[in-house]
C-alpha cells in the first residue's frame, strides 16, 4: 500500500528519516539507562553480602534481597542457603527475588515500547528507518508471552506491601544496651520510604492493574467503588512514564545506600 | 514585515517524482498550509494539495513536515526553523495520487469490515436507552479523532512492514474501542482483534499517540485496554475461570 514513489526516507537502510530533530537521544537514553541498571542489579545481586545494615540499632534492609526468603539464618524467613539449591550456582538471596521484578518491569507496556525502541531498533523512532524488513511484532512467539505482565502485577503488588513493611523496620533503632526498639529517623529510613513511594507509585499506574480495577467494566457507574479506583489508577496511569524512572534509578540507589553503610564506607546520619 | 523561507516540496505522482525548492513569504501567524496555498497560487498552479477547513478539524492537510505526520494547517512556521528548508511530503504510508495527495481509502474498506454497533434492546418504549455519564465519557475522547490518517500514517507495522492485510492500524482500534467500551453494546469483538484485527502487532511505540492532532490518548486509552481485554479472553486461565464461574466482568 506504501507509496513507493514519495518522500527522500522512502528507501533506504537503518537510521534514514527526514526528522530533523534529535530523535536518537531519547532511545539513546533509554539504551545507556536500563544496560546500567541490568549491569549493576546483576552484580548487586550476586554479591550475597552487604545487603542488611545494622549499624547504630538500624535495620535496612536493601530492596534487592527484600524479603529474604533464604540467607542470613538469623534473619531470613526460611532459615540459611537451601538444600535443593544447584551447586554450581553462587546463592545469593536476591536470585530468588529479583527476577519477579525484573520480570515486571520487562513485560511492563510503558518499557516494552521503550526498549523495543531503543535495544531492537523497531523501530528506532516515529518515522525512522528499520533495520529488518520481516515483522511479528507480540502476535507469536516469544513476544507474546508479554501477556503474562498480570502475573507478574499480582507478585509486584505483593512486594509493595514487604518493601512497605521494610521502611517501616527501618524507623525503628534497637538500643544495644537494653534491646528495646524505640522509634527514629534517619537518612536510611527516609530512603527505605522513598523508595516504596516511588515503586508504588509506577505499580499503581500499571495498565494491567487499571483494566483489573475498572477498565474491564463498560458500566462504572453500577460499580461505584471499583469505579473510585479506577479514577486513581488512571490518574498514576498518565504518569506511568514518570514513575517508571524515578522508581528504576531509586531502588538501584537504595541498594548502594545499603551496601556503602554496611560496608562502613558511609555514616548513616539520625535525625534522631 | 515579512521575510521568505524555502518550501521543498514533493513534487510528483505514482511513477515517480522529486523535490522542488520555493520561496514563501512569511508573514506572523502562518501555517504550512498558508505557505503552500501562496506558493500554488503564485508559482505551480498545478500543485495539488487536499484541504478543506483550515482549522485543524476536517483531517484532509495531513503531511509529513520535515519529517513527522503533521497536519499543515495547525503546523505553525514560528514552530519551524526557518533557516533551512522546511520539507513538505505527502503521507509515505498511503498510495500516491499527486503531490501531497494520497489514496486514504484502504481506512474505510478496513472500517466496513468491523463489527458495527450493536445497541441492547432500547430501554423505553420510545425506542431511547439511558446511560449514566460516568459510562459514556471514557469513549467520548475516542469520538474526537478527525479521521486525518497520521496515526496511520506514522505506525510502522504499516508504514514499514505494509500488514495492512493482517493489522487494521491505530485509527480503527480507536474505533473498534469506542466501540467495544460503549455500554450500550452487545459486540464481542475480542476474536477478530485477535485473528483478523491483529492487535498483537502493535508494540506500542506510541507514535500514534505523539503525532494525533486531537491529543488522544490513543495507546493507553484504546490500545492496551484492547489488548488486555483480549488477554482476559485467550491468555489468562484464572481470569477465563473467574469469567465462566461468574458470567464475566463486561457489563
Amino acid at each position: 500500500m506504501a507509496n513507493g514513489a514519495a518522500g527522500a526516507a522512502s528507501p533506504g537502510a537503518l537510521g534514514v528519516t527526514a526528522r530533523r530533530d534529535a530523535w536518537w537521544v531519547q532511545p539513546l537514553a533509554v539504551f545507556l539507562g536500563l544496560t546500567a541498571f541490568v549491569i549493576y542489579a546483576t552484580w548487586a545481586a550476586f554479591q550475597g553480602n552487604h545487603y542488611r545494615y545494622t549499624g547504630g540499632g538500624a535495620d535496612y534492609l536493601s530492596p534487592f534481597y527484600s524479603p529474604e526468603l533464604f540467607g542470613d539464618p538469623k534473619t531470613a524467613w526460611f532459615g540459611g542457603k537451601p538444600a535443593w539449591w544447584p551447586g554450581w550456582l553462587v546463592f545469593s538471596p536476591a536470585l530468588l527475588i529479583l527476577p519477579f521484578p525484573a520480570f515486571f518491569r520487562v513485560t511492563c507496556y510503558y518499557y516494552r515500547g521503550a526498549y523495543y525502541k531503543a535495544f531492537w531498533a523497531d523501530p528506532p523512532s516515529c518515522t525512522v528507518k528499520e533495520p529488518r524488513s520481516h515483522y511479528r511484532g507480540e502476535a507469536s512467539f516469544p513476544l507474546i508471552l508479554q501477556n503474562v505482565h498480570r502475573y507478574f502485577l499480582y507478585v509486584a503488588l505483593l512486594f509493595i506491601l514487604i518493601l512497605a513493611h521494610d521502611a517501616w523496620n527501618g524507623i525503628w533503632f534497637t538500643d544495644p544496651a537494653t534491646g528495646q526498639a524505640h522509634l527514629g529517623l534517619g537518612v536510611g529510613s527516609l530512603v527505605l520510604i522513598l523508595n516504596v513511594v516511588l515503586l508504588s507509585g509506577y505499580t499503581f499506574g500499571c495498565h494491567s492493574l487499571r483494566h483489573l480495577c475498572g477498565g474491564r467494566i463498560n458500566k462504572l457507574s453500577q460499580c461505584p467503588m471499583r469505579s473510585r479506583i479506577y479514577g486513581c489508577v488512571s490518574m498514576f496511569n498518565a504518569r506511568h512514564m514518570a514513575w517508571a524512572w524515578p522508581s528504576l534509578v531509586f531502588v538501584a540507589f537504595t541498594d548502594i545506600y545499603v551496601r556503602l553503610c554496611s560496608m562502613g564506607i558511609l555514616t548513616d546520619w539520625r535525625f534522631f | 514585515m515579512s521575510s521568505t523561507a524555502t518550501f521543498r516540496i514533493w513534487r510528483g505522482d505514482a511513477n515517480g517524482g522529486q523535490f522542488r525548492d520555493y520561496q514563501a513569504r512569511i508573514d506572523e501567524g502562518m501555517v504550512v498550509l498558508d505557505a503552500v496555498h501562496q506558493i500554488q497560487a503564485e508559482q505551480a498552479p498545478d500543485m495539488a494539495v487536499r484541504w478543506n477547513c483550515k482549522a485543524g478539524k476536517c483531517g484532509s492537510c495531513s503531511s509529513e513536515i520535515n519529517g513527522m505526520p503533521k497536519l499543515m494547517c495547525m503546523t505553525r512556521l514560528s514552530d519551524l526553523p526557518l533557516d533551512q528548508p522546511i520539507t513538505v511530503e505527502p503521507m509515505h504510508t498511503f498510495p500516491l495520487i499527486k503531490d501531497l495527495v494520497t489514496d486514504v481509502s484502504w481506512n474505510f474498506r478496513a472500517k466496513k469490515k468491523l463489527k458495527p454497533f450493536n445497541p441492547r434492546r432500547p430501554d423505553a418504549p420510545d425506542g431511547s436507552w439511558r446511560m449514566a455519564q460516568r459510562d459514556i465519557e471514557r469513549i467520548q475522547e475516542f469520538r474526537k479523532c478527525i479521521e486525518c490518517f497520521l496515526c496511520q500514517d506514522v505506525c510502522h507495522v504499516l508504514r514499514e512492514h505494509h500488514l495492512e492485510d493482517q493489522f487494521i492500524g491505530p485509527r480503527l482500534f480507536v474505533f473498534t474501542a469506542a466501540l467495544e467500551m460503549h455500554p450500550l453494546d452487545t459486540e464481542n469483538r475480542l476474536p477478530n482483534l485477535r485473528k483478523l484485527d491483529g492487535i498483537g502487532y502493535c508494540n506500542i511505540t506510541k507514535c500514534c499517540t505523539k503525532v494525533c492532532p486531537e491529543e488522544i490518548h490513543i495507546t493507553d486509552n484504546a490500545i492496551i485496554p484492547l489488548k488486555e481485554r483480549v488477554v482476559d479472553q485467550f491468555f489468562d486461565p484464572i481470569t477465563r475461570i473467574i469469567n465462566a464461574v461468574t458470567g464475566g466482568d463486561k457489563r
